[in-house]
């Protein structure tokens, strides 16, 4: 080592070492000092911004859904509540092995293709990590208690609780007050996601849908502090949620309950209206569905079956159908001949059995018209005609009216127009005119088509809502009726909303009113002189009802239905209609009864309504004994 | 017996000795161990919140802090002489145990760079070559005429090459970079003509773009995501992101002691490791970040005032190299965490929670201590 130090120039060595060392420790200072300057860019110059960064970490706003107000029943029963509901969600970030996760709740609880299918669809579409995405919902008690024994076992997966929609009386209500759905795509996409952001449900149908904005509430929010995993460190403030208004409805669930029984497992509908205040009592339409089983989300074959169904549960006959009105539009019809002078008290007129227009060589018959020539009612004036139920009488009435006296007059009533207010639903109907042959068919008005609307047929169409609504103007004598549903003001006007019907003179609704009284109670006479329902209704009534029957003809079967000739044959029976309102001096309830294919009005339909009228108007000891 | 071997080796014993200006016990230089007890407190108190004001974690790195200060003592007794006879050795031993790694290693998250002794312990050949390259480096140059000519820079590249790639293979691109820079450190002290030092640099600077392709791909994905982090926040640049975040918002005074909300509410990604500067930032703010690196910069004078002073080029170059790549260190570390350099695991020296890197430091600050307080004369 002593010869290689020897040669070595020491000092000189030294300096280049010093010069390095000290160029060295300029550098070193020159790159702290450039450390320094990134933290001050970062925590002076840019402090703001990662402030606020920071702040969006930990800071969530969350949202708290407010509570969907309660639907109640004139009598203070709930018909659509409010019940918690637990799902069963999972947390993909704090989940380690999804696939095995999975296995072990369906090995659980059990899982169909299908449910986990539409996870991993909501999975996909979640929108921030460390979101609880849920896998089953509407669990059962049993599958509440299965997951949490094995909690322990399954990090990430989590039972949670939710009020959701229940409808405590099942079908029975399903097409009076509606139902919630679940949001869906197009929804989320229309609605404010502000006011909806934690709410899952929206009013889809009826009251539900109409009154959405009553019945949701206001959205409440909290923000929080969350750590990076999403769990809540604490609340930093709160704005609590405002519930959705509760409604009182003026349906009545037991006239619902009776009117649905009195129809049986017929298809039908059943329409009762409070002539006094328009309030809906009863609005029936069979078969029905279970509303609940939209909630947690409908299986597919279970929808499918409903949608598809020959007897179209999902359709609200009370509201959508359209139906010919026949013979109960008669009484309407002479009111408008009575009253403008077409036809008088004492005008009768001689019934072989069918009527002929002049230079015409059809016939147009009456319901008894046979063969023989036998049939016929004989000498019909207006109390006849509509006790009777005289086609006759009205073909000729309705060809000295002429289509536009009609029309006008009909509409005051509230045909083809839809005058209800918060039954979303309603359709329209359709009253015939001269325009509306010309506009729609291209062809004119012929006299034919005059005298089919005289009995309720032809292009005529009502609804059962229409038609109450029309029986209940009858019974108030001309009185407005707008059909509603809610008992609490302030309504939202219906543009169409009717007039009191004034042109007509006191002893014209006397009079018609007095025949429709007939049709029911006139009882014990000679072949042909009875009211037509009273054989069927008219025994033991312990008020005074007035009615009119109907048979509306089906018009036909909707193209591509394929069924058994057995059905066809069922399917193509007439629809029959019964309409009445009681007491008679002082209306209470004014309704339109429909049973489809259900044949002759006073045989099938007027029951109905007699069950009805009964529950309605007397008390219970007097029920059982009109039915004995 | 005892004493003789004392006499002959006057400053290698166990025995007070102050005859070195009074200031060295031990060996150990006062100046700098006040200074590493002043970053080590600091650093305690940083890791105490980071790791949520629990106590076994900071007991547990008070306990290899404790024997990593053993060891420096125990470095620092030992005479430099000692050093530069057994360099070539230790060199040796250092280049078989990484090949050993490379053959019998066992893989930790895709890396292979532990050793294992069944039943004892494992450690990483790679720590011990960032003080034997500096180490072997000296020694080569210890005997040389300086500046060194090129056939010398020639084997020392060899010297650096050697472990340099067998590291970069395991792979640990953060540690071969960081050993290789340590050896540059020496050539750059060893007064390499500036010719030579420019040449390289432009080199390096033509080849950047094939070096590109030699990464792989996730070494790849980290110089991308520095350049771009939003690109994907919730994945690769998710730490850069929310360490910038923490820094950020801490401000000039930060949001108190144990008051982060970055850090606490696990948004800080390796909070007690790699990423402490980004927790101290947050809760002390940049004059909290300012009196950390000043304290650096002290401890790094010193270590330079060392270098400076030894007596013969070994502990000169290997004082000096030992001093600048502490330095190394803490610009990566902070220059990582800050968004500047892309993420390599590099500790926060004397700061980051973990023995290993504790253990390599204070052993080269016993070799530092150890040439200043065996020189035969005081300055």
């Amino acid at each position: 080592m002593a010869e290689p130090l020897a040669l070595k120039d020491h000092s000189g060595e030294s300096q280049v070492f010093f010069d390095r060392i000290v160029l060295g420790l300029v550098l070193l200072v020159i790159g702290l000092m450039f450390l320094a300057a990134r933290m001050f860019y970062l925590q002076i110059m840019q402090h703001d911004i990662y402030t606020t960064l920071s702040d969006k970490n930990r800071i969530q706003v969350q949202s708290v859904p407010p509570i969907r107000g309660l639907i109640y029943d004139r009598n203070g029963e709930l018909i659509a509540d409010n019940v918690p509901s637990f799902s069963l969600t999972i947390t993909r970030e704090r989940v380690e092995d999804l696939e095995s996760t999975l296995k072990s709740i369906d090995a659980l609880i059990g899982l169909t293709p299908e449910q986990i299918e539409s996870f991993q669809r909501r999975l996909s579409r979640r929108q921030r990590p460390y979101e609880a995405v849920p896998i089953l919902l509407r669990m059962t008690q049993e599958q509440i208690a299965q997951i949490s024994v094995n909690r322990y076992s399954l990090p990430g997966v989590d039972v949670q609780a939710k009020l959701v929609r229940h409808y405590p009386h099942g079908d029975l209500m399903a097409h009076a007050v509606g139902s919630v759905r679940r949001i869906n795509e197009d929804d989320a996409r229309r609605l404010d996601s502000v006011a909806y952001s934690g709410t899952e449900h929206i009013g889809k149908i009826g009251v539900e849908k109409y009154y959405e904005n009553v019945l949701l509430g206001k959205v409440g929010y909290q923000r929080v502090e969350t750590d990076a995993r999403g769990r809540i460190m604490k609340v930093l403030d709160s704005t609590p949620p405002q519930p959705g208004s509760n409604l009182t409805l003026h349906v009545d669930s037991g006239l619902q309950r009776v009117a649905s029984d009195a129809l049986g497992d017929r298809r039908g509908t059943v329409v009762a209206i409070d002539p006094k205040t328009g309030g809906v009592l009863a609005l029936v339409s069979k078969p029905s569905y279970d509303p609940n089983l939209f909630i947690a989300g409908i299986d597919h074959a279970t929808y499918a079956g409903l949608r598809d169904s020959i007897d179209v549960p999902l359709f609200n006959r009370a509201l959508q159908g359209q139906y010919e009105p026949g013979s109960t539009l008669k009484p309407f019809i002479g009111l408008i001949g009575l009253a403008t002078g077409a036809t008088t008290k004492e005008f009768k007129i001689e019934d072989p059995g069918w009527y002929k227009l002049p230079q015409n060589e059809r016939l147009y018959r009456d319901w008894n018209w046979k063969k023989s020539g036998l049939g016929g009612h004989g000498l019909v004036d207006i109390e006849k005609a509509i006790y009777r139920s005289c086609n006759i009488y009205f073909y000729d009435l309705a060809v000295k009216l002429g289509i536009d006296r009609i029309h006008d007059d009909l509409a005051l009533f509230g045909f083809g127009q839809n005058t209800a207010i918060d039954l979303p639903e309603a359709r329209n109907g359709l009253l015939p005119s001269r325009a509306w042959k010309l506009g729609s068919r291209g062809e004119s008005w012929y006299p034919g088509d005059t005298v089919n609307i005289g009995i309720g047929q032809g292009d005529i169409l009502v609804t059962p809502l229409q038609l109450a609504t029309a029986v209940a103007v009858l019974a108030n004598r001309g009185g407005a009726v707008t059909p509603h549903m809610l008992q609490q003001s302030p309504l939202v006007p219906n543009v169409n909303q009717l007039a009191d019907v004034d042109l007509i003179p006191a002893h014209v609704w006397d009079l018609v009113i007095k025949s429709m009284e007939k049709v029911v109670h006139r009882g014990n006479q000679e072949f042909g002189e009875n009211g037509t329902a009273w054989a069927y209704i008219g025994r033991g009534i312990k008020y005074r009802m007035a009615g009119k029957s109907g048979t509306a003809q089906v018009v036909g079967i909707a193209q591509g239905e394929l069924y058994d000739a057995e059905l066809i044959a069922e399917r193509n029976r007439k629809h029959a209609w019964f309409i009445a309102f009681a007491p008679v001096d002082d209306p209470q309830i004014a309704l339109a009864v429909l049973v489809e294919n259900g044949g002759g009005g006073s045989e099938f339909a007027s029951p109905v309504a007699r069950k009805i009228l009964d529950y309605y108007l007397l008390d219970s000891e007097d029920q059982v004994a009109s039915n004995e | 017996m005892s004493e003789d071997f004392v006499r002959r080796l006057p400053n290698s014993g166990f025995s007070f000795n102050f005859s070195s200006a009074g200031r060295n016990a031990f060996h150990l230089d006062i100046q700098m161990l006040l200074l590493l007890v002043l970053i080590i407190g600091y650093g305690l108190l940083v890791l105490f919140s980071a790791v949520d004001q629990n106590n076994a974690p900071v007991i547990s790195q008070l306990t290899k802090i404790s024997i990593a200060f053993a060891v420096m003592t125990v470095m620092a007794q030992i005479s430099p002489i000692v050093y530069l006879r057994f360099a070539p050795w230790l060199y040796l031993i250092g280049v078989i145990l990484l090949v050993c790694v490379a053959v019998f290693g066992y893989t930790v998250n895709g890396s292979q760079r532990w050793l294992r002794i069944p039943g004892l312990f494992s450690f990483q050949p790679s720590e011990l070559m960032k003080l034997v390259v500096p180490m072997i480096l000296a020694w080569y140059f210890h005997d040389r005429h300086l500046p060194p000519k090129l056939k010398h820079l020639f084997w020392a590249g060899i010297m650096i090459a050697v472990p340099a790639m067998l590291i970069a293979r395991q792979p640990d691109l953060g540690t071969a970079l960081i050993i290789a820079a340590s050896g540059l450190i020496v050539l750059f002290l060893a007064g390499i003509s500036w010719r030579y030092v420019f040449s390289v640099l432009g080199l390096a600077l033509v080849c950047a773009p094939a070096l590109w392709f030699l990464l792989r791909d996730y070494q790849q994905q980290r110089i991308l995501t520095l350049l771009n982090p939003e690109s994907d926040p919730l994945g690769a640049g998710w730490n850069i992101i929310q360490s910038k975040t923490a820094i950020g918002s801490g401000g000039l005074f930060g949001k108190g002691l144990f008051q982060g909300t970055q850090s606490h509410l696990d948004f800080l990604p390796e909070s007690q490791t790699d990423f402490i500067i980004a927790v101290l930032a947050e809760e002390l703010g940049l004059v909290g970040v300012l009196v950390l690196l000043i304290l650096y910069l002290l401890l790094i004078g010193r270590g330079v005032v060392i270098s400076v002073q030894a007596q013969d080029t070994f502990g000169r170059l290997l004082a000096g190299t030992i001093t600048f790549t502490f330095f190394v260190y803490v610009f990566v570390n902070i220059g990582m965490v800050s968004g500047i350099l892309p993420v390599v695991g590099v500790p926060l020296p004397l700061v980051s929670y973990g023995g290993t890197s504790i253990l390599t430091l204070f052993a080269g600050f016993g070799i530092v201590m150890s040439i200043h307080t065996h020189r035969r004369i005081s300055l």
